[in-house]
């Protein structure tokens, strides 16, 4: 533990205050280090703060107390060293597939033919060729979810977040995607923090998956999922993996909230 | 096939319309003061484009229509952007335009008439008055329209408001701006009648009331068909322009709505 963390997070504190002025603990007491190239996963069901975590990490919410530093300097707000995910795949309807790609481009005045080819290229690396010029509302779910992958990646930040990319997707999609989560992350050595509501799908794919509860949110425990990678699919029917699952499941068997 | 049939269909509904129209004025003997036979508008339309009466009136409408409608848009863009960008211009002057808008424009345009005069100038300004409303509303609600979503990506990937602005807020408000335009040139031909009725040296308007004076039936329904082909050509050509620019969006584009 040497290695000095890439995201630090000491004792956050979210409070939101409801319309009668009681305080809801959306976030309590969270601590979490995040080394650099590592992928973290964040289990927990509906209400459990995951999701206001992480848009405390974008910067596009205010925490209430605590601190966030990356890599070793305050978090105050959107970084562009960082790259977002979100749950539907938000892209612009009147931009083509390349234009979406480079809105972070547009949007921090990066040099375009510098970042062309490499947004061309992470479009290639999800099996886009071809759509370019396509318009969103002519590609799948799937198709559009992918996109918002290669846009969170093409100014090439260090930190990538993902807010339950995949949740709107059917399963088999689902799988695939996740297997191409692993090997976009193994090919380019990304920091990675994943939201999401599949047990399987966090032990799956990270290296440390952060179990939170709701009310208040807050982390209950933090499992090492030491399984070699790069990770098969199959892996998920070895007993390895299943005891893994069993054990974030537990957390939310004893408090009477099943995993949505 | 199918295409073909509906345009054949079409062709026979009015095929049907139009004699039936001809069959029961003759056979009722119904005079041509009350209901003019389809012939004889044929031939006042005929007659009037002979003479150059119908084209010149016609000239002076569009004209009035058309900077009204421009006039009265770019009014309503500029307000309505204004307003939805800042909430102290909604507070001091949303209400004034609320009470303007309740106020019929028909009970204004003498008034306008007295300001600017019997010619062209004081159409315009009514057209203008009744077309920028639909443009300022839609335009408002439009540029409040961009997804929450949206805008927070934009936000983290560190976009300005301008930026935010620039690039989601402006596109996502064009598919309501043009259903406002749409509304707007149609009822930018409403305007310039009202202005003519109201006084008026030239125009379809003025013509209308001549031919009504002089007991022309069926020059007065020439001047109407005319009005309608108006009406109909210049809403077709804002959907023409809606469906390349907003493309993105499937609209029914021969429906108008808001008037």
């Amino acid at each position: 533990m040497n290695v000095p963390a890439l995201v630090q997070i000491s004792d956050l504190q979210k409070v939101y205050k409801t319309r009668d002025g009681e305080d809801i603990h959306a976030l309590k007491d969270v601590n979490l280090a995040i080394k650099d190239r590592e992928f973290v996963s964040i289990v927990g069901p509906s209400g459990c703060g995951k999701t206001t975590l992480l848009k405390i990490l974008s910067g596009i919410l205010a925490r209430s107390a605590g601190e966030v530093l990356v890599s070793g300097r305050p978090h105050d707000g959107p970084s562009r060293d960082v790259g977002v995910v979100f749950q539907a795949p938000v892209l612009l309807p009147w931009k083509t597939v390349l234009q979406n790609v480079m809105v972070p481009i547009a949007v921090q005045r990066r040099s375009v033919p510098e970042f062309e080819p490499r947004a061309r290229k992470l479009i290639a690396m999800v099996g886009l060729s071809g759509f370019e010029e396509r318009y969103p509302n002519e590609l799948s779910g799937g198709m559009q979810q992918r996109v918002g992958i290669c846009r969170a990646l093409v100014h090439d930040p260090s930190f990538l977040l993902m807010d339950e990319p995949f949740g709107a997707l059917d399963a088999m999609t689902r799988e695939a995607m996740n297997e191409e989560l692993q090997r976009i992350w193994q090919e380019t050595h990304k920091t990675v923090l994943l939201v999401t509501h599949s047990i399987p799908e966090a032990v799956y794919l990270a290296d440390r998956v952060v179990v939170m509860t709701p009310r208040p949110g807050r982390i209950v425990e933090v499992i090492d999922i030491e399984l070699p990678r790069p990770r098969k699919l199959t892996m998920q029917n070895t007993p390895a993996f299943g005891r893994y699952t069993a054990a974030i499941r537990r957390h939310f068997g004893a408090m009477g909230v099943l995993d949505a | 096939m199918r295409a073909a049939g509906n345009h054949a269909l079409s062709a026979l509904v009015f095929v049907v319309f139009v004699g039936g129209w001809e069959l029961f004025v003759d056979l009722f003997d119904v005079p041509a003061i009350v209901l003019p036979p389809p012939s004889a508008i044929a031939v006042s339309f005929w007659q009037s484009l002979q003479t150059g009466e119908l084209g010149w009136h016609l000239a002076v409408t569009l004209y009035e229509v058309v900077s009204g409608f421009a006039l009265g848009a770019a009014t309503g863009l500029l307000l309505g952007f204004g307003i939805a960008l800042s909430p102290l211009a909604e507070r001091l002057f949303y209400p004034y335009v609320v009470a303007f808008q309740t106020v019929p424009k028909v009970a204004v345009a003498p008034i306008i008439v007295i300001w600017f005069g019997y010619g062209v100038s004081s159409k315009v300004v009514i057209t203008a008055m009744i077309a920028f409303f639909p443009v300022l509303a839609n335009a408002i609600v439009g540029l409040r329209s961009a997804p929450q979503d949206q805008v927070e990506m934009m936000l983290s990937y560190t976009a300005s408001r301008w930026q935010v602005f620039r690039m989601v807020r402006l596109p996502a408000s064009l598919p309501y701006i043009f259903v406002g335009l749409d509304v707007a040139i149609v009822l930018s031909v409403i305007g310039a009648i009202v202005g003519e009725f109201v006084g008026a040296k030239a125009g379809l308007g003025f013509l209308i009331l001549q031919k009504n004076f002089n007991f022309d039936m069926a020059g007065t329904f020439v001047v109407l068909i005319v009005l309608s082909v108006i009406g109909v050509g210049l809403h077709e050509i804002v959907s023409r322009v809606q469906r390349r620019v907003v493309f993105w969006v499937d609209i029914a584009g021969d429906r108008v709505t808001g008037a």
